[in-house]
């Protein structure tokens, strides 16, 4: 992170369109900029592709498109959550990350230095998950047309052969299992893009979950599927899930861990919890004789301390059905809302 | 959290039910009058709960839902203007109008933007001297006193660019209004805990009185609720007629004076219409003649098209309490929150939308 204290390397403080044109200022911005930022063997090739190294196997790619407001956030910021998203996708299908791309699209007037920064925090961020940023992309598009800076990655990682994780692996009387509570992003990026202060700030859960992932296959934790819960939070998932696998979850919410912060802000502005976005929260589907293990590895890492069995897959059901079983012990059936969620008027 | 995990703590819950049910000698039909009564109802499940002792008839107050077809098309009409800023709670960017709905402008180009308070609006109006800005201000005395406060200050502030088109309403009117009608069945009410808390609870005496209906102003958590019902049950048993407040934590007879002084000087009781229910005589609120020039009615000259709503939408007797939503042909058919023929389907408070989210059978 030292970067971001020196000066900028670039003569200009912020960005203009010959950034994108093509030329000099636009090779300036790559070589002083985002090559340094992202100093790896690969990129320094200055190839129109990156060639890879990958052993023999199966390979998960995936990719994802960061539009966020603000772009800095507490608990992280746009670079951030563009390497932890893409990450976190190759992790639920057990694959271990190994390369990133990196796309920028910039609006003209952004801030070197903010650039900077955000560059930053992802080469930390993927470091830190031991992944390298090899290709990329920069386009500057004119002031008004996007909003400071849009990020898509791409990532490549690699799945042992004998993993199987994904919904039609899901089996009647599996546990379903959090790993974290929930809603903390989601409603952190909301108080602090609409300046809504509440007693106790919020911290957005913005972590790259591809280590912990990574601890249970490593343990031999028997998974049969993993989901991340960003948009949509808990409900969406699920219900995706158990339509794609044609199964009934039932899901106790009293055993939904949630934050006492996280749930009052809901309260406060009428929001379900379990519709809210998360990026470092996943469920977990493992069969209930791996649940102990489970536990013990999970409650080892720092990002599945909290981690809870919210539920269980009861029956078969041809178009997929999940029911919440509330406090007093009547059950709904949990269902997507439409469109937007607004905050209640009172 | 405090003062709310405590009124969801099941144990006590099941025991108001077991009270309830021992009181109860009769399928007695009790009305909850606030659509945040209905959504938290459904969602614990407490209507289920109590079924065969009391038949909950679900009200009114839903603020989106009752708001008029030919209100939304002013709306619609003034947030098309070029000058416009067009404000309101998020909600009611979705309910249909006859032609369109505001979030479908706002994709179009129109300037539409959501607010968390009224106050907002007047920051943007402040902020864009250049521009009008006009506050769509909806709801029951609960958020009025807000949006009173909100015109106050810009008269305070020689704010001439801002100005609000006006949806609020008033509870008892409706009250007196759905026991006036003849095929009411409704037996007992349970009084809006939020609008009270503004408003107080004298205005609901001479109702209990007149209409030998016991009113119970209740709050919002399961136990709120199920200490209402069973205050109400106890008044049916026991032929009693009366105003009581199972809401004393935070509802004072009188209510809050300073809220009631400020809807007092800017607003008057008016004839309004409510969606699917008709005209009710002083049930809406609009500004008073000082206040005038903050009329977004007459700021801008707006003659809307013809209303146009659905035909075979029954929410009208949804809102009523004469059925419950599924017993709608069109439930969950050809109207969904996705789809809304009528406001109940629109709101998050709407009774239609809540049996829609909460008990839904699958695959409809």
């Amino acid at each position: 992170m030292s970067e971001q204290n020196c000066p900028l390397p670039l003569s200009y403080q912020h960005i203009v369109m010959a950034h994108g044109g093509g030329g000099r200022l636009m090779q300036q911005l790559l070589d002083d900029l985002i090559q340094p930022a992202f100093d790896n063997p690969l990129l320094k090739q200055k190839l129109d592709s990156a060639v890879l190294e990958i052993q023999a196997g199966k390979i998960s790619f995936t990719t994802d498109s960061y539009v966020i407001k603000p772009l800095f956030f507490p608990g992280g910021d746009i670079g951030k959550l563009a390497v932890c998203g893409t990450l976190n996708d190759l992790a639920m299908s057990g694959a271990r990350p190994l390369y990133l791309s990196c796309s920028l699209i910039i609006e003209e007037g952004f801030a070197i230095a903010d650039l900077q920064k955000i560059l930053a925090s992802m080469q930390q961020t993927a470091a830190q998950a031991g992944v390298a940023i090899v290709t990329g992309d920069t386009k500057v598009v004119n002031k008004g047309q996007a909003d400071g800076v849009y990020i898509n990655t791409s990532g490549i990682g690699v799945i042992d052969s004998s993993i199987k994780i994904n919904p039609q692996a899901v089996k009647t009387g599996d546990c379903i299992l959090v790993n974290s509570d929930l809603g903390r992003h989601g409603m952190a990026v909301m108080l602090e893009r609409d300046n809504l202060q509440f007693a106790h700030p919020l911290q957005s859960d913005c972590a790259d979950l591809s280590g912990l992932v990574g601890e249970l296959l490593a343990e031999n934790i028997e998974i049969h599927c993993l989901r991340d819960l960003t948009r949509g939070g808990l409900a969406a998932a699920l219900i995706e899930i158990a339509a794609s696998a044609g199964l009934h979850f039932e899901i106790n919410e009293a055993a939904i861990p949630i934050n006492e912060h996280v749930q009052s802000a809901c309260e406060v502005l009428g929001f379900d919890p379990l519709t809210i976005a998360n990026e470092g929260a996943m469920a977990l589907f493992v069969p209930e004789s791996g649940v102990d293990d489970a536990f013990k590895v999970l409650s080892r890492h720092p990002l599945g301390k909290s981690a809870r069995l919210i539920g269980k897959v009861v029956e078969k059901d041809q178009h997929g059905l999940v029911t919440l079983k509330n406090a007093l012990g009547v059950s709904r059936v949990l269902d997507l809302f439409s469109g937007e969620q607004f905050p209640r008027i009172c | 959290m405090k003062y709310q995990q405590e009124f969801r703590d099941p144990k006590l819950a099941h025991q108001w039910i077991e009270a309830i049910r021992e009181t109860s000698k009769q399928p007695w039909k009790i009305m909850e009058v606030c659509g945040g009564q209905t959504h938290s109802l459904l969602k614990h499940g407490i209507d289920q709960l109590l079924a065969g002792s009391v038949e909950l008839i679900h009200g009114p107050g839903c603020p989106v839902c009752v708001t008029p077809i030919a209100t939304i098309d002013n709306a619609l009409a003034i947030a098309q203007q070029d000058n416009v800023i067009f404000c309101s709670f998020g909600d009611m960017l979705r309910v249909p109008g006859s032609e369109s709905d505001l979030l479908s402008l706002k994709a179009q180009g129109a300037d539409i933007r959501i607010v968390y308070s009224p106050m907002d609006a007047l920051s943007l109006a402040q902020e864009h001297p250049q521009r009008e800005v006009v506050f769509f201000g909806v709801g029951f005395e609960t958020t009025a006193p807000a949006t009173a406060l909100t015109v106050y200050q810009a008269r305070q502030l020689n704010l001439a660019n801002f100005s609000l088109l006006c949806a609020h309403f008033r509870v008892p009117p409706i009250i007196d209004a759905l026991l006036d009608a003849g095929d009411c069945e409704i037996q007992g009410f349970l009084g809006a805990g939020h609008v009270c808390t503004v408003m107080g609870y004298q205005e609901y005496l001479p109702l209990a009185e007149q209409y030998r209906t016991p009113i119970v102003i209740t709050g919002f958590e399961p136990v709120d609720l199920l200490q209402g019902i069973h205050r109400t049950v106890q008044q049916l048993e026991t032929k009693q007629y009366s105003v009581e407040n199972q809401y004393a934590r935070v509802v004072k007879p009188d209510g809050n004076r300073q809220a009631r002084e400020l809807i007092n000087t800017v607003f008057t009781p008016v004839d309004a219409e409510w969606r699917g229910l008709g005209k009710v005589a002083d049930s809406g609120l609009t500004l008073v003649e000082e206040f005038r020039p903050w009329n977004a009615e007459y700021r801008f000259s707006v003659k809307p098209a013809a209303q146009r709503q659905s035909m075979v939408c029954r929410s009208g007797e949804v809102l009523k309490g004469l059925i419950k939503p599924p017993a709608c042909g069109e439930f969950g058919v050809n109207c969904t929150p996705d789809h809304p023929l009528g406001a109940t389907m629109v709101s998050s408070e709407g009774a239609c939308a809540a049996y829609y989210h909460y008990r839904k059978l699958p695959h409809v």
